[in-house]
């Protein structure tokens, strides 16, 4: 199979489900319950597509492939292909996206089981894999641009896919609307980045980069609007807000794009631009600041959450920060390394809270046996139910709520398989050695520390806050888990009503995710640990800092500039082993700690405990329990004005656009129109006497003219 | 003079092989269907002739434009594409057409003899190398023409445009032949690619520019710009709908064909420029406009088909390779776009009149009951009017484009201004289609389902105006390649 072959099939496979799955039910009704045969094609082309891209990966000699299949635009001295570029960095998210893609589909066709929808939702999700797989593949910006609104698209129709339900839809608005401000500065990038190279080709804007001797002022901006890109793709203050609400979509949704996915494709980009991003230091700043702070309030709200798949939604915003954390520093392959590891246990944590919430409705539809479910996960059971049904109380005020942890308890003794797996995926994110988080999440606190240790203070400050959000992860993650699975049953009639564990369909990915949580980290171990640089850098950085460039590699700035790979590395001091022994132990000690403090409190107090949280900590709980207010912040500031805005504009457009403008030329065509209509009168003899004053018209105007 | 000059040498019956088999075609319909009446085997004999020379027009697109028949036609290059366009136009009508005069009972040989032997005319008209041909084809074209408009002869309104086409027709084809002899008297040739030697020989006088003023009379006549329009909206609702289709395309674009061919040796373009600017510019406001007046959902076609008429003169009025090469294209596309806006009325008539009572009212809703119907209308309205990215927008920057670039921007503007207003009348249609609620069921007409060839030939049309869309690098190809034969016309000798 050629290369080009290769590429085409990773690219066709998933789009010919979407069109397979997404348009023939249209047409033939039929279709649409044949379960079995959608869940087939939709899972079999992404496990294609993955298996195509580990042929070509393991067969990977080091050189780019890429291979242009048309053109696609041409104006002026501008011109587009449909090129796509395979190389470490995108063979990498590639094998991501389709392997942990096929495992999700898999776990949908149990999931998703009797939604009406099943085919549609196949089919977007096949669509999703296309537009992502556009996305890292793309050898110009144009086309990960493509691909980048593409997973947009997607997303939203996920988002809303139970779109009866008001605030499903609003969500999925929010999401769309909300990526554009981010998508507009990255839009605003690429046409700076076309004026100034004059092409969009990764090789012609890299290549600039990696020749240039000093850095030219529009680089900075550049790399600023794309990274105010990737704040909205990636959930980064100030657009993380559609993240949280993005769970409205089915789980498997949450857990494929906005957990293991889509959302990491600001840090694939910046990965991808890193030669630029090197070039300006005080973006480079930025980045990490906001990336620091997003990690932290993040974990702070995640901490005051009730809901586990809210509580997980705000865990993904806050590691996503620690990835920009990691390319703040100028580390972006251990971005990247965080984006895998943190792919296989944030994939592994949402599909098993996806288990429980499947469970959970089991136990929902025992108590309320005559509640009318309309879909199978009824996230719009909530809203109404009949007087008729049994009133049961529970901890706390409102209908039962199968997402609710304070209804959960005990669940570990009847989901065996999900239990272990979610603990598994529990000790990966808090970073319990030897999980892979904890690798990966350490390398990026060293490397902000290392980033600090070379002169930018700033790396101090990171890693800080990155310390303490590390310790406030294992917390809420142990406290989640405890919850969820740990002591006693707190629904109502425990010893009548019992939950059961999910089908095989959806264990077996959360197994192989759980497996992948604990040993993906060895990929990239440490360099203090094996003396050499890990697998990962070497496939990632190399020598040179190619495909992705490196702070230590490739130098900072103005450095990395003018001497790039040769000298870059003599600019940057050496941490003294001692120091970096003592950031790995306390990284573990943090993780361990964090783990067992929240293990004892939440298995002796149980829910008690975030009574006496609230009261030690009082308005910054509250503040955080209410998601720092970020949502009525966009209310006062953005929402309120720009209806005001819009209401004026409104007087002008009805007063002048409409009356007079539309209106009026309406109006005015209407009585043109009837004047010419009258000259048509339908007698042969007017119609020759036209022609007669034509022929003299011709005659004129050629003659006399 | 040796007798044998009358025997034509066998390459001139290779390259004339498509006029020939379709001539030969059309008297085997009369004669097949003198022993087998309202049988399908003429139609199928006259698809099947139409579709082997258009594949035959399709093998030698990309030979150099030559001469045959003792200079008499032009062939391959632009003369194939011409034929190409006239042929497809042809062999989609008679896909259409077919099932729609069965259901009237009006599915005679003769009509299919009667198309073939215009689509002669007509590539005689739009291959013509020499001004002899070319009135020959203008005449056998248009001969058959008036006697399709009268097909259904026992509605009055048949009878009424058939005799209005034909008087108005006789009316300017004198003007265009007295043209032609006062060109002849000034240069006393009628070979084409004489004139340009003639002229920088001997001074051009008012006798020459007189008579090429006729015969573009002659022209706009054929092509329906304003002011010689006043007979096509009378003619297209008067005929049977997929004719209208059949006569709003394939005849106007012989005769676009036949103006390129000519006003490309008429140099200097100076003289004409501004003649052809002017009726354009009528052209594209009075079609556009009165288009709004109609609630004859044919005879709003038929005025838009003079706005079209306006933007292909566009082109032709910058007078450059660039601008013939768009007006050609302009025209595929209108083929195109026109044979399934025409089709799918077809299939939506139930006045049993042909459309003659027809009113946009009366299509509400279905576009819901027959989706193919509608999403095929949808796609050739919006094209029609040019939405990006539809075949009809690209085809709209190809004619505004050398406009402006000839210093025409002033008509490019008006061209576009009049585009907006042609948006009113045809998303009117769509919305009333689509939108507006199907009156009930007992009141709603129920129509025959459409034949499955004829949907292919619907789906066709709209497939083909997206294909354009979503493969751009097909139209730059054709563009490069229309751009390539305008150029070698005028570097002919």
């Amino acid at each position: 199979m050629s290369h080009a072959t290769a590429l085409q099939l990773i690219l066709l496979l998933p789009l010919s489900g979407a069109v397979v799955n997404g348009i023939l039910p249209l047409f033939v009704p039929a279709l649409r319950r044949q379960e079995r045969l959608v869940g087939i094609v939709g899972t079999g082309v992404v496990a294609a597509a993955f298996a195509v891209a580990l042929s070509l990966f393991l067969g990977y000699h080091g050189e780019p492939i890429t291979h242009s299949f048309y053109r696609w635009m041409t104006a002026g001295d501008f011109a587009v292909d449909f090129a796509y570029r395979a190389d470490q960095l995108s063979l990498l998210m590639t094998l991501i996206i389709t392997g942990v893609g096929t495992l999700i589909h898999l776990y949908s066709t149990a999931y998703m089981h009797g939604d009406e929808g099943f085919w549609r939702f196949f089919a977007y999700l096949n669509l999703f894999i296309f537009a992502m797989l556009n996305l890292v593949l793309g050898n110009n910006l144009l086309v990960l641009f493509l691909g980048w609104e593409g997973v947009g698209l997607a997303s939203y129709l996920l988002i809303g896919f139970w779109y009866a339900e008001r605030k499903n839809s609003a969500a999925a608005t929010k999401a769309f609307v909300v990526n554009r401000v981010g998508d507009f500065a990255f839009l605003v990038a690429m046409f700076l980045t076309f004026k100034y190279v004059g092409s969009l080709d990764f090789d012609a804007i890299l290549g600039f980069a990696r020749s240039a001797t000093e850095v030219p002022a529009w680089v900075p901006w550049a790399v600023l609007l794309m990274f105010i890109g990737a704040t909205g793709k990636s959930a980064q203050i100030p657009l993380f807000v559609w993240l949280p609400d993005a769970m409205a979509g089915p789980t498997p949704v949450s857990a494929l794009i906005h957990a293991a996915t889509m959302v990491t494709s600001g840090l694939y980009l910046l990965a991808r631009m890193s030669p630029l991003v090197l070039m300006s230091p005080n973006v480079m700043l930025v980045i990490g600041v906001i990336g620091a702070l997003t990690a932290l309030m993040a974990a702070t709200i995640a901490l005051t959450q009730y809901d586990i798949k809210k509580v997980l939604a705000y865990s993904t915003v806050s590691q996503l920060g620690f990835m920009f954390m990691a390319a703040g520093s100028g580390a972006f392959y251990v971005a990247i390394f965080h984006v895998m590891t943190h792919a296989f246990f944030k994939a592994c944590l949402f599909l098993g809270s996806g288990s429980v919430i499947h469970a959970m409705h089991g136990v929902e539809h025992d108590l309320y046996p005559h509640h009318d479910h309309d879909d199978a996960h009824g996230h719009d059971a909530h809203d109404d139910h009949s007087h008729a049904e049994p009133l049961y109380p529970l901890p706390y005020a409102g209908v039962f709520d199968a997402q609710d942890m304070r209804t959960m308890g005990g669940l570990g003794k009847y989901m065996p398989q999900t239990n272990l797996t979610f603990l598994l995926a529990t000790a990966a994110i808090a970073g319990i050695p030897l999980f892979s988080g904890f690798f990966s999440k350490d390398e990026i606190l060293f490397r902000a520390f290392e980033h600090g240790f070379n002169g930018h203070a700033y790396g101090y400050f990171v890693w800080i806050i990155g310390i303490v959000t590390a310790l406030l992860t294992a917390f809420y993650m142990t406290r989640a888990y405890v919850l969820t699975f740990r002591g006693t049953e707190r629904w109502p009639k425990p010893t009548e009503v019992k939950p059961h564990e999910s089908p095989w369909q959806m264990t077996l990915p959360l197994w192989v995710l759980a497996v992948l949580s604990v040993v993906g980290g060895f990929i990239g171990l440490p360099h203090i640990l094996i003396h050499k640089d890990s697998w990962l850098m070497r496939w990632l950085v190399g020598e040179h800092g190619v495909p992705v460039a490196d702070s230590i590699t490739n130098g900072v700035g103005v450095q990395a500039a003018a001497h790039g790979a040769e000298h870059g590395a003599a600019h940057a001091a050496h941490v003294p082993d001692a120091i970096t022994w003592g950031l790995l132990l306390l990284g573990a000690a943090i993780a361990i700690g964090g783990v067992l403090w929240a293990w004892r409190v939440y298995s002796t107090h149980g829910l008690a405990f975030d009574v006496r949280l609230r009261d030690r900590w009082g308005a910054i709980y509250r503040r955080a329990s209410e998601k720092w207010n970020w949502d009525e912040f966009y209310e006062r500031t953005v929402h309120q004005p720009l209806l005001w805005f819009a209401e004026q504009l409104a007087i002008f457009d009805r007063e002048v656009i409409d009356g007079a403008g539309v209106n009026g030329v309406a109006a005015g065509a209407g009585w043109w129109a009837s004047f010419f209509r009258r000259l048509q009168t339908g007698y042969v003899q007017t119609y020759a006497l036209a022609i007669v004053l034509g022929v003299v018209l011709v005659i004129a105007l050629m003659l006399l003219v | 003079m040796d007798i044998t000059f009358y025997f034509p040498p066998l390459a001139d019956y290779v390259a004339t092989f498509p006029m020939l088999v379709l001539a030969v075609a059309a008297l085997l319909c009369v004669v097949v269907d003198i022993f087998y009446n309202d049988a399908k085997g003429v139609a199928i004999l006259a698809g099947a002739s139409l579709l082997v020379t258009l594949l035959f027009e399709a093998a030698r697109l990309s030979l150099p434009p030559a001469k045959a028949l003792y200079g008499m036609v032009y062939v391959g290059g632009t003369a194939s594409l011409v034929n190409m366009t006239i042929l497809f136009s042809g062999f989609l009508t008679v896909l259409i057409a077919q099932p729609y005069l069965k259901r009237l009972g009006r599915n005679y040989g003769e009509v299919y003899a009667l198309l073939l032997v215009a689509v002669v005319g007509m590539m005689a008209l739009g291959s013509a190398a020499n001004l002899l041909t070319l009135f020959a084809g203008l005449e056998t074209m248009s001969v058959c023409l008036y006697i399709l408009t009268a097909l259904v002869r026992e509605k009055d309104g048949a009878i009424e445009s058939a005799l209005k086409y034909f008087l108005l027709g006789a009316f300017s084809t004198g003007f265009l032949l007295y043209g032609i002899a006062l060109i002849y008297g000034a240069t006393g040739t009628m070979d084409l690619s004489d004139f340009a030697d003639r002229l920088a020989s001997t001074n051009a006088g008012v006798m020459f520019w007189g008579g090429t003023a006729l015969l573009l009379v002659g022209f706009f006549f054929k092509v329906s710009a304003v002011p010689f329009h006043m007979w096509t909206p009378d003619v297209y609702q008067g005929a049977p709908t997929p004719i209208s289709g059949f006569m709003a395309t394939a005849s106007k674009t012989s005769a676009f064909a036949a103006m390129v061919l000519v006003l490309g040796r008429a140099l200097p373009s100076a003289q004409w420029q501004t003649t052809v600017a002017i009726v354009a510019l009528l052209s594209m406001v009075i079609g556009n406009f009165v288009a709004l007046a109609q609630s004859n959902v044919k005879r709003m076609l038929a005025y838009s088909s003079i706005a079209h008429a306006g933007y292909v003169l566009t082109g032709i009025a910058s007078a450059t390779p660039e601008g013939y090469a768009g007006a050609l294209y302009y025209l595929l596309v209108y083929t195109v776009m026109n044979v399934g806006a025409f089709g799918v009325l077809a299939y939506l008539e139930h006045d049993n009149r042909q459309g003659d009572t027809q009113t946009v009212d009366s299509l509400a809703g279905t576009g819901q009951r027959y989706p193919l119907l509608g999403v095929v209308m949808a796609v050739c309205l919006f094209s029609l009017l040019g939405f990006p990215p539809l075949a009809g927008f690209f085809g709209k920057v190809y004619v505004f484009g050398p406009a402006v670039k000839s210093g025409l921007a002033w008509l490019a503007v008006a061209g576009v201004l009049t585009s907006a207003v042609s948006a009113a009348y045809y998303l009117r249609v769509l919305y009333v289609m689509w939108m507006k609620p199907s009156p009930d069921d007992a009141v709603a007409p129920q129509f025959e389902g459409v034949p499955p060839l004829a949907a292919v030939a619907l789906a066709g049309c709209a497939a083909f105006l997206l294909l354009l869309t979503f493969t751009p690098w097909v139209m730059d190809a054709a563009v490069a390649f229309f751009r390539d034969v305008p150029a070698a016309i005028v570097s002919l000798p």
